[in-house]
């Protein structure tokens, strides 16, 4: 495969074809905010926190699913970008109903920790409220749908990990859902198999094993890894 | 004239509220109403949530006594579980709930009702207040914040933070008690002993100057309720419900706090929005009863301590039967703190106390659960319905401040009808109607599960409800 060179923030970086901006970013430890990106699955583009600029284009593009191309000049940093993505996470907190200090996820969550780092220190735009519900059918799991941020990582890792298709998106736009099945209740799936690996691919408290209090909930994405490595490598690295 | 007098807010209690007092035409006061205008639903909000959450969810109806519903909430949890917690949680759960009515205690003695009852009713609003305390006795007010921080250190210690620790969950607790915790708490026993035992000293050399406040401070007959253990002592976390009338006998006792209902009605008046309890089998109004430290010592035959049943005495002997007087709620208030110290002292040496076997599992086997413990205000109910998956669908909460609400009614009653004449008040006579609802330390967010700052509002109102005369404090 052809080496790439282009340019993140001044540096020079070299990457292979087929490379996207956010993996050879990553590689050169150079750190771009993502939330739908996870670690073993393919990237869908749908959070935009990772938008970058490129020199010649007045459009921003999301690192993830851009292909490094030779010459390119990225920028990750700018003012512009940073307002977007604090917009962006105002946005997600405005469309759900996010309560953080009761939340299974407190202290574990990759969107309040966004928030975080990104400065987000209030949203400017008025709560939607919706009223949304809890799925507790299932067994061991359960969802809530206050706080899912539809970036799609269980949907993935359902499919293409764990290969069961269980769970799945319904509706359109503010009103799009996780569903499992066909928009059955969890616990009524034919299909799930229990593994988890949804539960632990979601970056909120959405969800979460059932029993687990404030602050309780854990993920643990280094066991998604793990099977993906040692299915596409056949390399069992613990 | 008829007319109406406002207090409006009313300061240094724990939420928002007004009191308004009316007069008739001789100038008299007829009439005198608690009014708490605060509002905030937790009982609506919580439907739909999973029950494993509520112990997160309902302390942050309240930060001053969040332990108590984290408790009463994990209760009612573990009566969902159908489960016995294992024992070293059970000893946990009550070492934290002897530190939060320890803490919460010393707030209403020493910032909150100190300023009156050792700088007087009648100095200058300005100082009083803990600042004047510190100003005029800073030994004593530096030794009530200490202990306080003592209270506040065990709850930190167990559940990791002072205020919301989501520590009790559902089946036990979350986190076991290390040694350098357990020695961390004992080193600070003594000290905290010592204040106990200095503020009762204090207090009780006061007791005669007040004979007026202990006759006029809510002194009536009632009945009182409050949870006791099987063998008649003091409790605060388990046991059973009791009743007790004026004269000291026992109307109802060994109620399991699950049957709650059958004893407690609870009434609604359009004038606030904290509910009224009342005694189920002797109606409304007259079945008024009063929860909390007064109501918990006069239920209790010992307090199960040394040093707090030497002082239990002293206070059984100012009541024929039961100790009537509201204004007293002080003096149980101190016994309280200093039965918590010497309970505390004990539990730490339980052999168990530091094992890590702290949580039983389990799924939904019952539909519904009732946690009720002791919080410092008095006796606390968490009623949750739950589907066969754990979501709630109904929540009741009765709060202790509530089931003192007509018993702070009739408490403003008395003291402004010996008081006050005429449609202009003086301020220092208002402080006394304050204080006679501080005697109850009631926690209004607590209350109507409501929002809010601590502020007061007195109004005098004419009886077309023009405002006569009003004072308010933020």
């Amino acid at each position: 495969m052809a080496a790439k060179v282009f340019t993140i923030d001044g540096q020079e970086i070299s990457a292979t074809e087929g490379q996207s901006v956010l993996e050879a970013a990553h590689e050169a430890g150079i750190r771009i905010p993502t939330l739908c990106h996870l670690e073993g699955v393919m990237d869908v583009g749908a959070c935009r926190l990772c938008l970058v600029e490129i020199a010649g284009s007045n459009k921003l593009v999301p690192a993830c699913t851009t292909q490094v191309a030779d010459g390119m000049v990225v920028a990750t940093t700018s003012e512009r970008l940073q307002r977007y993505r604090r917009l962006l996470l105002e946005l997600l907190f405005a469309e759900r109903n996010h309560v953080c200090a009761v939340c299974v996820s407190n202290g574990h969550c990759e969107l309040q920790s966004l928030a975080m780092h990104l400065g987000m220190d209030h949203v400017s735009f008025p709560y939607t409220f919706p009223k949304l519900e809890v799925d507790l059918t299932h067994r061991l799991f359960g969802m809530d749908h206050n706080r899912c941020v539809l970036c799609g990582r269980c949907v993935r890792v359902c499919w293409y990990v764990e290969g069961a298709a269980t769970k799945n998106f319904s509706g359109r736009g503010a009103s799009s859902r996780i569903i499992s099945d066909l928009n059955q209740p969890w616990g009524e799936s034919r299909t799930c198999t229990a593994c988890g690996k949804c539960v632990h691919a979601c970056p909120t408290g959405a969800l979460f094993e059932k029993g687990t209090t404030v602050g309780e909930m854990q993920k643990d994405r280094g066991k998604l890894e793990y099977i993906v490595t040692a299915r596409e490598k056949k390399q069992w690295i613990v | 004239m008829p007319q109406w007098i406002k207090i409006d807010p009313v300061t240094r209690i724990e939420g928002h509220a007004k009191i308004t007092l009316q007069l008739d035409d001789n100038g008299h006061v007829s009439d005198a109403r608690f009014h708490v205008v605060e509002f905030r639903g937790f009982e609506k909000f919580c439907e739909g949530r999973p029950f494993t959450e509520m112990p997160g969810i309902t302390p942050r109806v309240c930060g001053i006594c969040p332990v108590s519903h984290v408790l009463a909430s994990a209760k009612a949890g573990d009566a969902l579980l159908a489960v016995d917690i294992p024992p070293a949680a059970r000893k946990l759960r009550r070492l934290m709930n002897l530190g939060q009515i320890l803490q919460s205690h010393a707030l209403s003695f020493f910032h909150l009702s100190a300023p009156d009852l050792l700088l007087g009713w009648d100095t200058p609003a300005a100082q009083r207040n803990v600042f004047g305390l510190m100003a005029a006795d800073p030994d004593l007010a530096r030794r009530g914040i200490r202990l306080r921080q003592f209270g506040q250190e065990v709850i930190e210690i167990l559940g990791g933070r002072k205020i919301h620790p989501a520590w009790a969950v559902p089946g036990g607790v979350r986190e076991p008690l290390t040694e350098a915790g357990r020695t961390r708490i004992r080193t600070a026993i003594p000290e905290a002993k010592a204040t106990a035992s200095h503020a009762l000293d204090k207090f009780r050399a006061l007791l005669d100057t007040f004979e007026t406040e202990t006759q006029v401070f809510g002194n009536f007959p009632s009945l009182f309720l409050g949870l006791i253990a099987p063998d008649g002592s003091w409790e605060h976390y388990e046991g059973h419900l009791r009743v007790m009338d004026a004269g000291g006998n026992i109307l109802a006792d060994r109620v399991d706090p699950a049957r709650y209902l059958d004893i407690i009605g609870e009434a609604v008046e359009t004038s606030s929005y904290l509910k009224s309890p009342y005694y189920r089998p002797m109606g409304y109004p007259a079945g008024l009863y009063r929860v909390g430290p007064l109501a918990r010592l006069n239920l209790c035959r010992r307090m199960g301590t040394p040093l707090a049943d030497a002082e239990l005495e002293r206070f059984k002997s100012l009541g024929w039967g039961a100790v009537t007087s509201s204004f007293l709620y002080h003096y149980a208030r101190l016994i309280e703190i200093l039965a918590c110290v010497e309970l505390i002292e004990r539990l730490l040496d339980e052999p168990d106390i530091l094992s890590d076997h702290l949580r039983a599992d389990a799924g939904i086997n019952q539909r519904r659960g009732v946690g009720a413990s002791e919080a410092p205000r008095g006796t606390l109910f968490h009623d949750y319905e739950v589907d066969r998956n754990g979501l709630i669908t109904r929540v009741n909460l009765i709060i202790a401040t509530g089931q003192n609400n007509l018993a702070m009614n009739r408490t403003i009653a008395q003291i402004a009808r010996h008081y006050i004449q005429g449609p202009t008040i003086p301020e220092p006579l208002l402080n006394r109607v304050e204080a006679g609802i501080r005697a109850y330390d009631p926690c209004l967010s607590c209350s109507t599960h409501a929002a809010g700052v601590p502020a007061l509002h007195i109004q005098l109102l004419a009886p077309d409800g023009r405002v006569l005369d009003e004072r308010r404090r933020e």
